[in-house]
C-alpha cells in the first residue's frame, strides 16, 4: 500500500450545542485540518427526546456552534460532518438542525453542497424485519414483541460510516446525519481515503467527546486528531489542557461495557493490543488497535414509546421524628391515595424519591440509614392523562402534608415547599422500547441521502 | 495490608454504557498499586454484587485494563435509564460505594 500522508481531524466539542472556546477553534484552524467533524447526540439524556421529537440542545446553542464550524468549512473548502442531528437523530431532529444550517447559510451567504442522511425507520419496516427474524436483543435489553415496535413513537437506526462515505462520494461538503454511531463522522472521511478502519474508528471514539480525554477534561473544548498509516495522535488545542497516556487510555473505558472489545456497526474494535505513548508534553500517540469484522451487517435500533404524563411536587422535611419514620409514612400515603381513588378506574403510578436516604441510588443503595438533618421528597405521579397525573400528585401531596404519625409534634404540616405552585406538570413521559440489533444486507436503503446545492445562501 | 480505594485511585466513576447497563471505572494513580490490587483478586463480581445489593449474575463483567491501570465493572441496571423508578438517568452518581471500599492486599 502507498504511504498515506498524515491527515488532521478537528473535533470542536463533545456535542454540537455544548459550546467551545473560539480561541481553541482558531488554533485548530491554523493547523489546517483536513476535515471538521462533530457528534450532536446521545441516548444519555434518556428516552424523552427521541420519543417527543424534541432536542436536548437548544436552537441558539447549536446555531452558535454551527455558525463557527460552517463558516470555517466554507472558507477552507473542507468537509464538515455532523452526527446524530438534534440529539436523537430522528426525522424531526434532523429537520431542526437542517433549518439551522439553512439559516446560517442564508445569513452569511455561504455556498456549499449539502447532504442530509435520514436515520428514522418506518414502524412497518421494523415489524416486517422482526417477523423475518432479523432483530435480536442487545443484551441485557429485554426481548421485544411486535407490539413494542408498533407502540414506539420513533425508531432510529444508528448509521455507520457507509452512508457518510456515500454522501461524500456524492459531492457533499457538509453532511448532516440522523442517528449515527458516534465515531463514524470522524472516521468516514478517513476510511474513504483508505486509512485503517480500526485506527480511524478508534480515533473517532476519542475525538467524539471533545476534550474529555485530556487533563483537565472538558466536553466543551476542541481537540485535534492526527491520523497516519499505522498510528494516530491526539492533542487538545487549548494550551491549558494536555493529553496524557492515562487520560487517553482511560477514555477508552468511558461509557463502554468492556475496554478491550468495543462493538459497533459491522464488527468490533479490539483494543487489547493497543499501545499508548507520550509523544510530546501534550500529545499522545496510539497504535495497535484492530477491527474484528462480524461478517454481517448490523444496525443498532433505538426506539421509545409513550408511557403517560407526569406531575411532580418537590418538598423538604427537617423533622427528625418524621425522617426516622419516612418509609412507613410514605407507604401509608400510597395506601390512602389508592383508597381515595379505588372507585376511579384510571391507572396511575405513584412514586416517592427520598433524597437524604436513597434518592440517588434507589435499589442499588446499601446504606439504608439517614444521617442528615433534612431530606427532600419528590412526589412523582404518572397517569395516561395530564389531568389524572395532576390529580394523583395533588392528593398525595395534601395527604402527606397533613399525615399524622406516631410521636408527631409538628402538627401544622410535614412539608416545606420551595415553590408556589407546589406541583409541576412535566408533560409526556417516554420509556425505551427498542434497543436491538437489526441484521441487514445493505445499509444504504435504511439511510437515504438527500442533496441540496446551496449557492450564496440560497437553496437551489 | 488494607488500602482504601479513594487513597490509591485518581478516578472512581460510574456512567451508563447504553440505557441498560451501568459501568464503574476505577483508575489507579500508580501502576504498581493497580497490579497489586489486580493480583489480590479482591475486586470481583461477588464484591461488586455485595456493594450494589444485586445478584452476582447481574454483574456483567469485571475486567482490568493495564494501559489505563484501570479496573472496570459493568452491571445490569436494575431499571432502564429514564424508566419508572430510575433515579439517575445518566448513571453518573452511582460510584460512591467504591470510594470507601477497603481492599485487603496479599
Amino acid at each position: 500500500m502507498d504511504c498515506l500522508k498524515e491527515v488532521k481531524v478537528l473535533s470542536p466539542t463533545g456535542i454540537l450545542g455544548y459550546g467551545f472556546p473560539e480561541e481553541s477553534f482558531l488554533i485548530g484552524l491554523a493547523k489546517n485540518p483536513d476535515w471538521i467533524a462533530v457528534d450532536a447526540g446521545s441516548t444519555d439524556p434518556g428516552p424523552y427526546y427521541l420519543g417527543s421529537g424534541k432536542s436536548f440542545t437548544t436552537e441558539n446553542a447549536v446555531k452558535r456552534d454551527l455558525t463557527l464550524l460552517m463558516r470555517a468549512a466554507c472558507e477552507r473548502d473542507i468537509p464538515l460532518v455532523i452526527g446524530s442531528a438534534g440529539g436523537s437523530g430522528a426525522l424531526s431532529h434532523l429537520e431542526r438542525d437542517k433549518k439551522i444550517v439553512f439559516e446560517i447559510a442564508n445569513e452569511f451567504g455561504l455556498s456549499f453542497s449539502f447532504a442530509t442522511i435520514s436515520a428514522e425507520l418506518e414502524r412497518e419496516f421494523v415489524v416486517s424485519e422482526f417477523k423475518n427474524g432479523k432483530i435480536s436483543s442487545l443484551l441485557p435489553a429485554p426481548e421485544i414483541v411486535e407490539a413494542d415496535i408498533r407502540n414506539s413513537a420513533h425508531i432510529v437506526g444508528q448509521m455507520g460510516v457507509e452512508p457518510i462515505i456515500d454522501a461524500l462520494d456524492g459531492g457533499a461538503q457538509i453532511v448532516l446525519c440522523g442517528r449515527c454511531y458516534d465515531p463514524a463522522v470522524f472516521a468516514a472521511p478517513a476510511i474513504r481515503l483508505g486509512y485503517s478502519k480500526a485506527l480511524a474508528i478508534h480515533l473517532g471514539k476519542i475525538l467524539e467527546c471533545g476534550c474529555i480525554a485530556s487533563v483537565p477534561g472538558s466536553g466543551s473544548d476542541c481537540i485535534m486528531g492526527y491520523l497516519r498509516d499505522d498510528s494516530f495522535s491526539v492533542e487538545p488545542l487549548n494550551p491549558l489542557r494536555r493529553c496524557t497516556v492515562t487520560s487517553v487510555a482511560a477514555h477508552t473505558l468511558y461509557e463502554k461495557s468492556n475496554p478491550c472489545f468495543l462493538p459497533g456497526p459491522g464488527g468490533a474494535l479490539n483494543l487489547s493490543e493497543t499501545s499508548f505513548c507520550q509523544e510530546s508534553e501534550r500529545r499522545v500517540k496510539v497504535a495497535g488497535s484492530s477491527f474484528v469484522d462480524s461478517g454481517k451487517k448490523t444496525v443498532k435500533l433505538e426506539g421509545t414509546r409513550f408511557a403517560g404524563y407526569r406531575t411532580i411536587s418537590i418538598a423538604g422535611n427537617r423533622d427528625r421524628i418524621f425522617i426516622s419514620q419516612v418509609e412507613s409514612i410514605l407507604e401509608d400515603v400510597k395506601r390512602q391515595v389508592a383508597e381515595n381513588f379505588r372507585r376511579s378506574l384510571f391507572p396511575y403510578t405513584l412514586d416517592f424519591i427520598v433524597y437524604g436516604k436513597n434518592g440517588v441510588m434507589g435499589d442499588l443503595e446499601r446504606c439504608q440509614h439517614t444521617e442528615g438533618h433534612e431530606i427532600c421528597i419528590v412526589i412523582d405521579a404518572v397517569a395516561s392523562k395530564q389531568e389524572e397525573a395532576n390529580t394523583i400528585c395533588s392528593v398525595a401531596r395534601s395527604i402527606l402534608l397533613h399525615a399524622g404519625y406516631p410521636g408527631r409534634v409538628a402538627t401544622a404540616g410535614n412539608l416545606a415547599f420551595p415553590y408556589s405552585p407546589s406541583d409541576v406538570a412535566m408533560g409526556e413521559v417516554y420509556v425505551f422500547s427498542i434497543y436491538h440489533l437489526l441484521e441487514v444486507d445493505e445499509t444504504s436503503e435504511l439511510f437515504p441521502v438527500t442533496y441540496y446545492n446551496i449557492v450564496g445562501g440560497q437553496v437551489r | 495490608m488494607k488500602v482504601r480505594l479513594l487513597d490509591v485511585a485518581e478516578v472512581i466513576r460510574s456512567k451508563n454504557a447504553g440505557p441498560y447497563e451501568l459501568t464503574l471505572d476505577i483508575i489507579f494513580k500508580e501502576r504498581e498499586m493497580f497490579e497489586r490490587i489486580v493480583a489480590s483478586g479482591r475486586i470481583d463480581a461477588e464484591l461488586i454484587a455485595r456493594l450494589y445489593c444485586i445478584q452476582p449474575e447481574n454483574v456483567l463483567c469485571v475486567v482490568s485494563y493495564a494501559p489505563a491501570h484501570a479496573i472496570k465493572a459493568t452491571i445490569k441496571r436494575p431499571v432502564c435509564s429514564g424508566n419508572f423508578e430510575d433515579r439517575d438517568v445518566y448513571g453518573a452518581q452511582q460510584h460512591a460505594p467504591l470510594m470507601d471500599l477497603e481492599v485487603d492486599l496479599l
